[in-house]
C-alpha cells in the first residue's frame, strides 16, 4: 500500500463539497463539510501540546494523595540538584503572589467564597490538588524528580457525603462550615397547589458526579518577553482567562496575551481558570523561561473540574386528569472542595427550567450548595440544565405511571400549545416561541410509537427474560447566554455580549474575528456561511479568527450553547455595517444615491441600469482610497457587539427504545429518534454533529459514566478502564430530526444546539429502562443504570 | 503520566534473550507492551532493563502440528483471529481473542503476553485453562512444558521462573462433534470483562457427552467450573443443563470492584455458563 499523503487527503475533503452546489444558493442551511476538517482530520493541528518554544521547560506537579490534610512540612531539596531539573517548588514559595482562584459567580448573599490557593500552602481538601511542582529540561525528568520531593501531612477527616457534610456534627472542610450558599425562589402559591391535591409525586433522584472527558486533555504553556507574558492554553475563554490572571497575579492586563490555540473539546471543563494556568505565568516570570505543562489522564480524572453531582428532592402536586398544579423542588448541590469560576452557578442555571415545557400555578425552587473534600465541580454541558430536565422527565413519567395514563399523554395535558407564545412560565422566564406538538408528532412517528408498545405488551404476556421499555423526553433549555442585563440580576461576574468584526481585505477576500472561542463545534465554517450570504461573496473567500486576545481583543468566549446565538449574531450585525459603508462607496462611485442601489449577489447595482460594484471592486477602492466620498475613511471594515435581550429556547421530542435483559440487568438501546428545533439552521451538518454527540454524553450519564470516591475520599475511577466512556459500538444508529420554529429573539432566528442532544437524552433513556421495569415493581433505578444497578433492583423488587 | 527511567534491549535471539534476564533480576520481558507499558506510565512497576522479545522469530507463528495447534507467544491477537489454523484447530480461542479490547490493541498485544501477564480478567487465559493447553517456557536450560493448570499460580503470577520466557503454547485439538463459545459479560464494547465464560462442548445423542469450562475473573486466576462440568456430563439440553449451569460458581471467589460485587458476579457466571454451554451446544 502507497502512503497516504495528507496534504492530499487535506485538499480533497476540502474540495468534495465545491462539487455539484449550485452557485448564487443561499449558503444558510446548506451543509458544508466543515472548513477546519481536513486540517483537524490529518493531525496538521496546534494542540498546546504541540507548540514549543527555544529553551522550553517543562513543569509537573505533586498532587496531594490526602482528599483532606494539613501540610505540616514540604521539602522540595530532593528535586533539586537531579539531572536535568530547574527549580522545584512548594505552595509557600508562591503564597504571596499566587492569589486565589476566582469564583465569578457569587449566587447569594449569604455565600461562602474560601480562599482557593492555585498550589495548596498548609491544607490540602481534596485528592489530586497540586502540593509542589518541579521544572525541568524535559518532561521524564520533570516526572522523575516529583518522587523525590517530601511532603508531610497531618490528616483530617474526609467529607464525602453531601447529607452528612450538613449535620451538625460533620468535620468541617472550611472553618466556616460546609454550607456554601442557600438558595431560595418562589413563585405562585405554593401550599395552595398542594393542599389537598389529589396527586403529589414524592421522589429524590440523584445526578451522579461526571468527568468531562474532552478528547485533548488540559495543557498550558507560559512564556515571558521581559515584562510581557503570552500563555497558550486549551481553554474555552482565552478572554475570560487573560481578564482574571490580570486580577490574579497584579500582572498589568495589556502585558498578557492569551492564545487558545487548537482546543480538542471541553464540554465546559475548559471553562475555567485553573491552578496550573495561574502557577505556568508564574513559573515563567519567576524563571524567566518559557514552560509547558501537559496533563496525563489519570491526573486529569481527578483535577479537571467534575460535573453535575446533586441530590433532587422533587414534589409535584397534581390534578386526577395529571393537570400540574404546582412544583416543588429541593437541590442539595455538591460543590467540592472550592467554589471555582462558576461552581455555584450551575445549579442555578437549572432553577428555571425544572418547571420546563409544562404549564403549572405555583413553583419554589430551593438550593443548598455543600463543601465536600472533592474535586471542585463546575460546567459541564448543559451546566444545571441537564439535571433540571431530568427531575421533570423522570418525574412526568411517574406522574403517568401513577395516574395509568400514557406518558406522552401527561405531556400533551401540560405543555404549553404552540398557539400561546410568546409565554411567561412560572419561573419567570418568557419562552418567544416552540411548537412542541409538531416535534412530538414528527418524533412518535418516526420512532413507531404504537408498534413499540404493542412489542413490549406481547413481551410482558410471555414472560419474556429480555424486556422492552418505552423512554419519553421532551424538553426545553435556554441558551444564548445570556442578556447582560439579566446576568446582572443574577450576580454573574461579566456581561453576556457578544463581538465580532468583519474586514474586506484589498482583493476582495474576508477577514472575520470573532470573539467566540471554538474548541470543536465548527465555527470558522459556520461564520464563513453568514458571511457569505450577508456579504454575497463566496464561502471560500471567508477566513475566520479566533480565539488569540492580540487579533480578537474582544470577546466573551464559547460556552452555553451561546456562540451562534450571540456570537454569530455579531458577526452578522458587523456585516451589515459593512455593507452601508460599501453602500456609500458604491454610490459615491457610481454618482447616485445610497438610496437607489440594490444589493444582489454581492453587487450593488444602480436600480433599472446595469451599471454596478461588486463588494470586491469596492474593497479595493477602500483601499486604494484615490476617490473615496467626503469624511470617509480608508477601510471597508466594521465591528458589532450584539447583547441579546432573551434567551433562546430551544427544544424537542427524544424517544429511546431500551432491551432490558432482566437475568443479567444489562441495558441495551434498541431505537432512538432525536426530533429537535433549535430554530434556523445555517449547517445541518454541524447541528446533526452536536446532536449525535450531545445524544451519546446524555446516554453516557444515563448508562456508562461515574465519578466514584470511596469514604475516605479516594477518586476510584482514575482510568479509563474504571471510569467507563462509551463508543460508537455501544450506541444505536440515532435517527434524528427536525422542526424549525425561528427565534424571535435574534436577527437569525437561531436557538443553540450545543447541548440539547445531552439534556434531553438522559431522561429518555432513563425513563425508558424504568418503563422496562415497572411491571416487576420497580420504579427507580439510580444512575448510571449499570447491570448490576438493574440487576439488583429486580432482586429488591422480588421480581 | 510517563514511565520511569529503564534501560531497554532488543536480543537476537531466545537465548540471548533469558542471558539478559538471568543477568538482572529487575528486567522485564515487552511483549506487546499493552499491559506492561499502562503499569510503567501509572508508575506501578519500576524495571530496570526492558527485555523486547516481540520481534524474536522463534516465538512467532501459528503452526499445525497434527495433535495440536502452536502458537508461537508474540502471535499478535490480530494473527490469531485471522490464522485459519487456529479458527480450524481451536476456534474457541479465535472467539474470545476477537472480543480483546479494539482493533489497535489487539494488532499489538500478544497471546504470549496475555499469558504471562496472567489477569483473570484476560479473556484468554480462561480460554487456554479450558482447552488444557500447554505451555512452553524457554531459558538459559532449554525448554520446559507447564500444563496451563499448573501455570496460573496467582493474581498476575505464573509458573515462569527468573529467567524464564513463555515461548509458545500448545493447544491440543479436540476431535470432531465439539463445538465452542466465548460469553464475554462486560458493559461496554472495549471494557475488559466483568465475568467470561469459556466453553466446549461435545454433544452426543441430543444431551451433552462431555463440557470443559474456563472463566474468567472469577477468581485470582482463571478457574475450571469443575462442579458444573462433571453435572453437564449427560445432562440433556433444557432443565438439566439449566440446573447443572447452577453449579458453575462453586469453588470461585470473585472479586469486589466498581463493575460488579461478588455476589452479583456468582450469578452472572451461572446465567453466562448456561448460556455459553447452550451457544456451544448449538442450542442458544
Ligand atoms: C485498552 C486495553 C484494553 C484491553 N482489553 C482487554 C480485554 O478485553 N481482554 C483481554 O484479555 N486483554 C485486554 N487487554 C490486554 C491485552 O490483551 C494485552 O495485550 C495483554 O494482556 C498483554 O499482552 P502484551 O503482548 O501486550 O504483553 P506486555 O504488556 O508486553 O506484557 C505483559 C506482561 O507479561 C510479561 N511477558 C510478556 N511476554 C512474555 C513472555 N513471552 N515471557 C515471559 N513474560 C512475558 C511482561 O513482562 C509483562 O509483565 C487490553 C489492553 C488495553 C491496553
Amino acid at each position: 500500500m502507497s502512503e497516504i499523503d495528507v496534504g492530499v487527503v487535506a485538499e480533497q475533503i476540502a474540495e468534495s463539497d465545491q462539487i455539484s452546489e449550485p452557485s448564487g444558493a443561499p449558503e444558510l442551511g446548506r451543509p458544508r463539510r466543515r472548513k477546519e476538517d481536513g486540517r483537524l482530520l490529518t493531525g496538521r493541528t496546534r494542540w498546546t501540546d504541540n507548540l514549543s518554544r527555544p529553551g522550553l521547560l517543562y513543569v509537573t506537579f505533586l498532587r496531594s494523595p490526602m482528599a483532606h490534610a494539613r501540610i505540616t512540612r514540604v521539602d522540595v531539596s530532593g528535586a533539586i540538584g537531579l539531572p536535568g531539573v530547574v527549580a522545584a517548588f512548594s505552595g509557600r514559595d508562591f503564597a504571596d503572589e499566587q492569589g486565589s482562584l476566582p469564583c465569578g459567580w457569587p449566587v447569594s448573599e449569604d455565600i461562602v467564597i474560601p480562599d482557593h490557593p492555585p498550589m495548596a500552602v498548609s491544607e490540602v481538601r481534596y485528592v489530586g490538588e497540586a502540593v509542589a511542582c518541579v521544572v525541568a529540561t524535559d518532561r521524564y525528568r520533570a516526572a522523575d524528580a516529583l518522587e523525590a520531593i517530601d511532603v508531610e501531612y497531618e490528616p483530617l477527616p474526609a467529607v464525602v457525603d453531601m447529607r452528612e457534610a450538613l449535620s451538625p456534627d460533620s468535620p468541617k472542610v472550611h472553618p466556616e462550615g460546609n454550607k456554601a450558599f442557600s438558595v431560595k425562589i418562589e413563585s405562585g402559591d405554593v401550599e395552595a397547589a398542594f393542599r389537598d391535591a389529589p396527586v403529589v409525586i414524592d421522589r429524590t433522584y440523584v445526578q451522579q458526579r461526571l468527568i468531562p472527558t474532552a478528547m485533548e486533555p488540559r495543557a498550558v504553556m507560559a512564556e515571558t518577553d521581559g515584562d510581557s507574558y503570552t500563555v497558550w492554553s486549551a481553554t474555552q475563554i482565552p478572554h475570560i482567562l487573560r481578564v482574571m490572571l490580570a486580577v490574579i497575579t497584579g500582572i498589568p492586563e495589556h502585558k498578557i496575551r492569551v492564545i487558545a490555540p487548537d482546543v480538542g473539546g471541553g464540554f465546559g471543563s475548559k471553562l475555567q481558570v485553573t491552578a496550573e494556568e495561574v502557577l505556568c505565568l508564574l513559573l515563567a516570570r519567576r524563571l524567566g523561561k518559557p514552560v509547558k505543562w501537559t496533563e496525563s489522564r489519570s491526573e486529569g480524572n481527578m483535577t479537571v473540574h467534575h460535573g453535575r453531582d446533586q441530590i433532587q428532592h422533587v414534589r409535584l402536586a397534581a390534578d386526577a386528569d395529571g393537570r400540574i398544579r404546582g412544583l416543588r423542588v429541593d437541590l442539595l448541590a455538591d460543590m467540592g472542595a472550592y467554589l471555582m469560576l462558576v461552581t455555584p452557578g450551575v445549579p442555578l442555571l437549572g432553577a428555571a427550567l425544572f418547571n420546563a415545557i409544562y404549564k403549572m400555578d405555583a413553583y419554589e425552587f430551593g438550593c443548598t450548595g455543600v463543601f465536600t473534600t472533592k474535586m471542585p465541580t463546575d460546567a459541564y454541558r448543559g451546566a444545571g440544565r441537564p439535571e433540571a430536565t431530568f427531575a421533570i422527565e423522570r418525574t412526568m413519567d411517574e406522574l403517568a405511571a401513577e395516574l395509568g395514563l400514557d406518558p406522552m399523554e401527561v405531556r400533551r395535558r401540560n405543555w404549553i400549545r404552540h398557539d400561546e407564545f410568546p409565554y411567561t412560565t412560572v419561573s419567570g422566564l418568557t419562552y418567544d416561541s416552540g411548537n412542541y406538538e409538531a416535534a412530538t408528532d414528527r418524533a412518535m412517528a418516526l420512532f413507531g410509537y404504537d408498534k413499540l408498545r404493542a412489542e413490549q405488551a406481547d413481551r410482558r404476556d410471555r414472560g419474556d427474560p429480555v424486556q422492552l421499555g418505552i423512554g419519553v423526553s421532551t424538553y426545553t433549555e435556554m441558551c444564548g447566554l445570556a442578556p447582560s442585563r439579566l446576568l446582572g440580576e443574577a450576580r454573574y461576574a461579566v456581561g453576556g455580549w457578544e463581538h465580532g468584526s468583519v474586514r474586506m481585505l484589498p482583493t476582495g477576500k474576508v477577514e472575520v474575528i470573532t470573539g467566540t472561542s471554538p474548541h470543536g463545534q465548527g465555527h470558522v465554517t459556520s461564520w464563513s456561511q453568514i458571511v457569505s450570504d450577508a456579504l454575497g461573496v463566496p464561502f471560500d473567500d471567508v477566513t475566520v479568527l479566533h480565539g488569540d486576545t492580540a487579533v480578537a481583543h474582544k470577546g466573551m468566549d464559547t460556552y452555553g450553547s451561546r456562540s451562534l446565538v450571540v456570537g454569530g449574531v455579531a458577526v452578522l450585525k458587523a456585516c451589515e455595517k459593512v455593507k452601508e459603508k460599501a453602500r456609500r462607496l458604491a454610490a459615491h462611485l457610481l454618482e447616485c444615491s445610497p438610496d437607489d442601489l440594490e444589493f444582489h449577489a454581492g453587487a450593488f447595482q444602480v436600480k433599472g441600469t446595469e451599471q454596478r460594484k461588486t463588494i470586491q471592486e469596492l474593497a479595493y477602492a477602500a483601499f486604494t482610497a484615490h476617490d473615496l466620498p467626503e469624511g470617509a475613511e480608508a477601510r471597508l471594515d466594521s465591528d458589532a457587539t450584539f447583547d441579546p435581550e432573551n434567551y433562546s429556547f430551544p427544544h424537542g421530542t427524544h424517544l429511546c427504545a431500551v432491551e432490558v435483559d432482566t437475568e443479567t440487568g444489562m441495558v441495551k438501546i434498541r431505537s432512538y429518534v432525536a426530533v429537535d428545533d433549535v430554530g434556523r439552521v445555517v449547517n445541518p451538518l454541524i447541528v446533526e454533529g452536536q446532536v449525535h454527540g450531545g445524544i451519546a454524553q446524555g446516554v453516557a450519564q444515563a448508562l456508562f459514566e461515574e465519578a466514584v470516591y470511596d469514604a475516605d475520599g479516594n477518586l476510584l475511577t482514575t482510568t479509563m478502564a474504571d471510569y467507563l466512556l462509551p463508543s460508537a459500538a455501544d450506541l444505536p444508529a440515532f435517527v434524528t430530526d427536525r422542526t424549525e420554529t425561528p427565534a424571535t429573539s435574534n436577527p437569525l432566528g437561531v436557538k443553540g444546539v450545543g447541548e440539547a442532544g445531552t439534556i434531553a437524552s438522559t431522561p429518555a433513556v432513563v425513563n425508558a429502562v424504568v418503563d422496562a421495569l415497572r411491571p416487576f415493581g420497580v420504579a427507580d433505578v439510580r444512575m448510571p443504570c449499570t447491570p448490576e444497578r438493574v440487576w439488583r433492583a429486580l432482586e429488591g423488587a422480588g421480581r | 503520566m510517563i514511565p520511569a527511567q529503564f534501560d531497554y534491549v532488543r536480543p537476537g535471539s531466545l537465548a540471548e534473550a533469558c542471558a539478559e534476564l538471568a543477568a538482572d533480576e529487575d528486567a522485564k520481558v515487552l511483549a506487546g507492551g499493552q499491559s506492561l507499558l499502562p503499569l510503567l506510565r501509572l508508575r506501578l512497576a519500576y524495571p530496570s532493563k526492558l527485555v523486547d522479545v516481540g520481534r524474536l522469530p522463534e516465538l512467532s507463528g501459528v503452526h499445525d502440528r497434527g495433535d495440536h495447534v502452536y502458537i508461537g507467544a508474540m502471535t499478535t491477537h490480530d494473527e490469531v483471529i485471522r490464522s485459519a489454523v487456529v479458527t480450524e484447530g481451536c476456534p474457541l480461542l479465535a472467539l474470545a481473542t476477537a472480543t480483546v479490547a479494539d482493533p489497535a490493541v489487539r494488532h499489538r498485544g500478544t497471546l504470549g503476553g496475555s499469558l504471562a501477564h496472567a489477569d483473570p480478567a484476560g479473556d484468554l487465559p480462561a480460554v487456554v485453562l479450558a482447552l488444557d493447553g500447554v505451555l512452553v517456557a524457554g531459558s538459559e536450560e532449554g525448554e520446559r512444558e507447564i500444563p496451563a493448570a499448573e501455570f496460573f499460580v496467582d493474581y498476575l503470577e505464573t509458573a515462569l521462573r527468573p529467567g524464564e520466557v513463555l515461548a509458545g503454547v500448545k493447544i491440543p485439538k479436540l476431535g470432531p462433534g465439539w463445538g465452542f463459545h466465548y460469553e464475554k459479560f462486560h458493559r461496554t464494547a472495549q471494557a475488559w470483562a466483568i465475568v467470561g465464560v469459556a466453553a466446549a462442548v461435545r454433544r452426543a445423542d441430543g444431551a451433552i457427552a462431555e463440557a470443559r469450562i474456563g472463566l474468567t475473573n472469577m477468581g485470582a486466576t482463571p478457574l475450571r467450573a469443575a462442579a458444573a462440568e462433571s453435572a453437564l456430563r449427560g445432562a440433556e439440553l433444557g432443565d438439566q443443563v439449566r440446573q447443572a449451569c447452577e453449579m458453575a460458581d462453586e469453588g470461585t471467589s470473585p472479586p469486589a470492584d466498581l463493575h460488579a460485587q461478588p455476589d452479583y458476579r456468582r450469578h452472572l457466571a451461572r446465567v453466562l455458563t448456561r448460556r455459553a454451554v447452550l451457544a456451544a451446544a448449538g442450542s442458544p
